[in-house]
């Protein structure tokens, strides 16, 4: 069967969710292959979580290039691994990076490239993405018609499942081959504990209502709360009250979690286009006319500085 | 030495109106009213910045597109961009990121240029892949979604947010850099700016000055073909009450309904 090589993200020698998912998107297309790279002394442990949810084989690189150096290298790896192997598709997860990478690699192969995939099937000729575009309005279909496919998949595009399978560590060389920008600092994000929010079940989302960076409080209540990420519209981060890191919006992240709860959000087509495929939506605003409510499943029209935190307390019961 | 900025700006369909499929499958350019992508606003006023710094510096304002697509020109003239080039041909119709990058990136080499700067992404089609497509075709380093970016002589720097870290990158020029929408608030033209702009040159070139078959090109050119496009259906209409001291309970009760809690 065709090896379908997935480049596995990874972050504090963990794999990150969505890595997890295109394994097991993988596995509809072909035998999956999972590509790590300078993961250091974490590589073992990261291909034993690769295998887990069914890696065959598990190519490995490590080489300093991988941090000093911006995208590149990594594109010399998976380029290289994916020529070498004969690779039938290469998935990669749709983060900025990500979808950088896909691009140059996709280039170098000859091969036709999709992004922000939100599901992916096997097709007659092929892989077939699904992808949900112009604010979310409107699903597309798409093949690719050149080489072998390159496609990048959104988080939360399918529930991770194990499928153990023999995850034969491999180690590569790889050729780099330069005309990079160099990494001269790097601070590491600090965690907030919460979920990511591109990976949460449940995300709350604050703007314009709540008024101030300290009106966070109660939306972050409530996301403890239910266990739940914390967003914000990008009229709350431009105004500085939450960090551009959690804006969800057409600039910011695009959620689809299970249940997206909008506090004090108007409901612009920016802050549409990055939560519209949400599975529940519920808002609160003090407005009625808001667009938010041509969107919800139920919606309170109301202060959330007095039904947030009720919510709240409903909710640790 | 004059400091050659180059920046990559799209004329896209406003986002605020109802975006669609022509019946070929690609984007419908004639329903909604184009503009310059809000994000390539980013673009022109960091390659402003830049060059306002640099004191020495001409900024070329670079699109592939349709007869309107002058409009983005236009405008990013107004905003004090030096000179625009478009490339206009009918047979670039439908195509993808990658034969839209060999276009852009052949258009770079004839115009020439020290710095690329290009916004994240199009409001349109939302890729955010043609900076990295440019520097591999190109041949120069990507220092690419900063939030923060200048020139010190010939080397350009800036600030990378990613979801695992913040990074400070820089490469040597000649390169190609993209700028975020945290890059820093793009200026308003000014009448005198509008003015000046109608005086300012725009050279138009096609597939044959840039020596490019058509081809390899267009719909027929692309490496990706879309089977289906459905429109999505509208979400149902939900239950909205409004509250009289209760409101949070009531949400709890749906929410345990649901099952969330």
């Amino acid at each position: 069967m065709t090896e379908i090589l997935v480049l596995v993200d990874h972050a504090d020698g963990q794999v990150r969710k969505p890595a997890l998912e295109l394994l097991t998107l993988a596995r509809r297309l072909g035998t999956p292959a999972a590509v790590v790279l300078g993961a250091g002394d974490n590589a073992a442990a990261i291909a034993a979580k690769a295998a887990e949810y069914g890696a065959a084989t598990v190519h490995t690189a490590d080489a300093p290039e991988f941090t000093a150096q911006l995208v590149v290298p990594k594109v010399d790896a998976l380029t290289q691994i994916a020529q070498a192997t004969e690779a039938g598709a290469v998935l990669v997860t749709s983060s900025g990076e990500g979808k950088e990478i896909a691009a140059r690699v996709a280039l170098r192969l000859g091969s036709g490239l999709i992004t922000d995939a939100v599901d992916l099937e096997a097709g007659a000729s092929g892989p077939v993405a699904t992808q949900s575009v112009f604010a979310a309005s409107f699903q597309v279909k798409s093949t690719v018609t050149h080489g072998a496919p390159v496609i990048t998949v959104k988080p939360n595009a399918v529930a991770p499942e194990p499928a153990p399978a023999a995850g034969t560590v491999q180690a590569v060389e790889v050729a780099f081959t330069g005309n990079a920008a160099t990494v001269t600092a790097r601070t590491p994000r600090v965690s907030s504990g919460r979920p990511e929010l591109t990976e949460a079940a449940i995300v709350v989302s604050g703007g314009r209502g709540v008024g101030a960076a300290e009106g966070f409080g109660v939306v972050e209540d409530l996301a403890d709360a239910l266990g739940a990420a914390v967003g914000a519209s990008r009229a709350a981060v431009d105004a500085g009250w939450y960090p551009h890191t959690n804006q969800v919006g057409q600039t910011g992240k695009q959620v689809s979690p299970q249940l997206y709860i909008a506090a004090g959000i108007s409901g612009a087509i920016q802050h549409r286009a990055g939560m519209q495929t949400s599975k529940t939506i519920v808002a609160v605003n003090k407005d009625p006319e808001a667009p938010i409510f041509e969107l919800v499943d139920y919606g309170i029209v109301g202060d959330l500085f007095t039904v947030l935190p009720q919510l709240t307390a409903q909710a640790k019961g | 030495m004059t400091l050659r900025i180059a920046v990559c700006v799209k004329y896209v369909p406003d986002a605020t109106g109802d975006r669609r499929f022509a019946d070929d499958t690609t984007t419908d350019r004639e329903g909604v009213d184009g503009l310059l992508s809000e994000l390539d606003e980013y673009g022109v006023e960091q390659a402003l910045r830049i060059a306002e710094a640099s004191g020495d510096a001409e900024v070329t304002v670079l699109t592939v597109g349709p007869d309107d697509a002058k409009d983005a020109l236009r405008k990013a003239l107004s905003m004090g961009a030096d000179k625009a080039v478009h490339v206009n041909d009918d047979d670039i119709h439908g195509s993808d990121v990658i034969a839209t990058s060999a276009i852009v990136a052949k258009a770079l080499e004839q115009v020439g240029f020290d710095l690329v700067v290009c916004g994240m992404a199009s409001t349109d089609g939302t890729m955010g892949v043609l900076p990295a497509l440019l520097a591999e075709r190109l041949g120069v380093p990507q220092a690419t979604l900063l939030s923060e970016v200048g020139v010190e002589g010939t080397t350009v720097k800036g600030r990378r947010d990613g979801d695992a870290a913040s990074e400070q990158v820089e490469a040597q020029l000649p390169a190609v850099v993209s700028v975020t929408d945290q890059s820093g608030e793009a200026r308003y033209p000014s009448f005198k700016g509008i003015m000046a702009a109608k005086k300012k040159p725009v050279q138009s070139l096609d597939l044959d000055d840039l020596g490019i078959d058509a081809d390899a090109v267009g719909l027929a050119g692309a490496w990706t073909k879309v089977e289906t496009v459905t429109a999505r259906p509208p979400r149902s209409k939900g239950t909205i009450v409004t509250d009289e001291g209760e409101g949070g309970k009531q949400l709890a009760a749906f929410l345990a309904e649901q099952k969330f809690i």
